[in-house]
């Protein structure tokens, strides 16, 4: 293993060693020390390797994330997993807001409470949070699963488009155009695998499925002067 | 942005540490905001005494024998102790009124940066290193404090515009946002007599928590109503005589992280800000919910709503 000083080294030393690993890397696991809330601590990587951040993090780390496994032992900042495209990040503590913004694929998996406006805009990324998440999750989200084994804040799913939410706990309230949805095997199966990925031990049987009711984002001859 | 910084000790110890602490939190926020800093310490009272902090950028002329121009004025003796641009008055309980109407008298340049028992401003233009270090902020003691570093968008770069705002003796105010409806607020405080100095939008806010204090409302029923008035983005921090106050706006854009332990509660913009304060590895840590107002106070328990203002 790997061990690299953020203190010691600096933020763009740190991030310059692990961009420099290649698919065929020897050199797989690696720890960040002394993370102190720095910012973008392992944004960028792309390479079948395993990152544990020691500490809490500040903004954006993991951003634009490939292949990567990233562990963050501590608490993670703003925009953690921003746009994250492939790959995994597991939060042991509790993620800031706008946690997996925009991400297109991969998983972020949060062991605590996920703050306001969690997968805002996700296109395809896979979030699963032990605990609560805050309001305007998932805003405009488009494709992806948003998996809450707690509660969810005010205006969950705001203006979605397809991706799906499922809910163990209360939902504050619902955004516009956000709808309760049916259960059906196809969507006990996607929560199946993600809680084991997750490593929860939730039942799929407690969760309630939410969605776009599709009535928004079509355009509608009626609304024409609304444009 | 703007960066914010509270720490409110309970442990007795770190008391001669606050100014110390603070100093260290504020400069880790320098990245979020360069142009103006201000820190507001809450030390020890005199019997019978109270505190007014003036400013002037010609300290040299301004101070010169203002302590004794005073002393007239209030008919008993007043101290002065200079610290750069500033100087910290010491006048008898009940005469601040009347020496606020003489200031401009003595010398139009002074400029009031906070009133009260235990309050202390002192802010200017420039970095919180620079700024804690041409007023030794490091070696101050108190029981609380709160810092602000600015990254100025609604109005100019200037002593006035910098913040901890006074809103009220041994009351103060520090903001990270822009408010939106600030003009038309302060058209409707001034109509209402209310003395608003700049076109700064946290003084807006700052007058508008001083005037529902008038009208009788506590501090948090004013910060409360502040939610349905103030029309924008802000995480603002209060100080009072006893404790601080910690509300977001129903968004809840601008970042904000509190970390309580056994010795002190503080507050950050980031974490970042909070990493090197003691225990911090086994601190409660945990962002303040949009829309609720928060209370810590020296008189008792931690609450989610106001023991004292």
């Amino acid at each position: 293993m790997q061990t690299l000083d953020l203190t010691k080294l600096g933020l763009r030393d740190v991030n310059k060693t692990l961009h420099a690993q290649t698919a065929d890397t020897n050199q797989t696991s690696w720890t960040i020390e002394n993370a102190k809330g720095s910012h973008a601590i392992a944004c960028g990587l792309n390479a079948p390797i395993e990152v544990t951040v020691k500490g809490s993090t500040g903004y954006y780390c993991g951003g634009m994330n490939q292949q990567a496994t990233i562990n963050i032992h501590g608490s993670a900042g703003p925009g953690t997993g921003e746009n994250i495209m492939s790959g995994k990040i597991v939060i042991e503590g509790d993620a800031s807001q706008y946690l997996g913004a925009t991400g297109h694929g991969g998983l972020i998996v949060v062991k605590g409470n996920a703050s306001s406006r969690c997968g805002i805009s996700m296109k395809g990324v896979n979030i699963v949070v032990q605990g609560n998440i805050g309001h305007m999750s998932a805003f405009m989200g488009q494709s992806g699963n948003l998996v809450v084994c707690g509660d969810a804040g005010d205006a969950l799913g705001d203006s979605c488009y397809e991706a799906r939410f499922f809910v163990r706990g209360k939902v504050k309230s619902l955004g516009a155009d956000c709808e309760k949805k049916e259960m059906r095997p196809e969507h006990i199966a996607i929560l199946t695998e993600l809680l084991a990925e997750a490593g929860f031990d939730a039942k799929p049987e407690e969760f309630t499925r939410y969605g776009s009711a599709r009535k928004l984002y079509n355009f509608d001859v009626d609304n024409a002067a609304a444009y | 942005m703007c960066g914010i910084v509270g720490l409110f000790l309970k442990d007795k110890a770190l008391e001669p540490k606050l100014g110390e602490m603070l100093t260290a939190m504020l400069i880790t926020m320098t990245d979020r905001g360069p142009d103006s800093a201000g820190i507001a310490i809450y030390g020890a009272e005199t019997a019978a005494k109270t505190k007014l902090v003036v400013q002037s950028d010609t300290p040299d002329i301004a101070f010169a024998g203002l302590d004794t121009a005073l002393s007239k004025v209030v008919g008993s003796t007043v101290t002065m102790t200079v610290r750069s641009t500033h100087a910290v008055l010491t006048l008898p309980s009940g005469t601040t009124a009347a020496a606020r109407a003489a200031l401009p008298k003595i010398d139009p340049s002074l400029r009031v940066m906070s009133s009260g028992d235990s309050l202390e401003i002192y802010k200017e233009v420039g970095l919180p290193k620079d700024v804690a270090a041409r007023f030794d902020v490091a070696s101050m003691s108190g029981t609380h404090g709160i810092g602000h570093t600015r990254m100025a968008t609604e109005s100019a770069v200037t002593t006035m515009g910098a913040h901890p705002f006074n809103t009220g003796d041994d009351q103060c105010l520090v903001h990270n946002g822009s408010l939106s409806n600030h003009n038309s607020l302060r058209r409707q405080l001034r109509r209402d007599g209310v003395h608003i100095e700049t076109e700064n939008d946290t003084e807006v806010g700052a007058a508008y928590l001083t005037w529902q204090m008038q009208k009788g409302a506590t501090l948090g029923e004013a910060l409360t109503s502040s939610l349905d008035d103030l029309d924008g983005f802000f995480t603002f921090v209060v100080g009072t005589k006893d404790g601080f106050g910690v509300v977001r706006d129903p968004i809840a854009c601008k970042p904000a992280v509190m970390a309580e332990t056994d010795q002190y509660v503080a507050f950050g913009s980031e974490y970042r800000a909070l990493v090197n304060l003691p225990g911090i590895e086994n601190a409660r840590v945990w962002e303040p919910e949009p829309a609720t107002v928060y209370f810590w106070s020296h008189d008792t328990a931690p609450t989610s709503s106001e023991k004292a203002a």
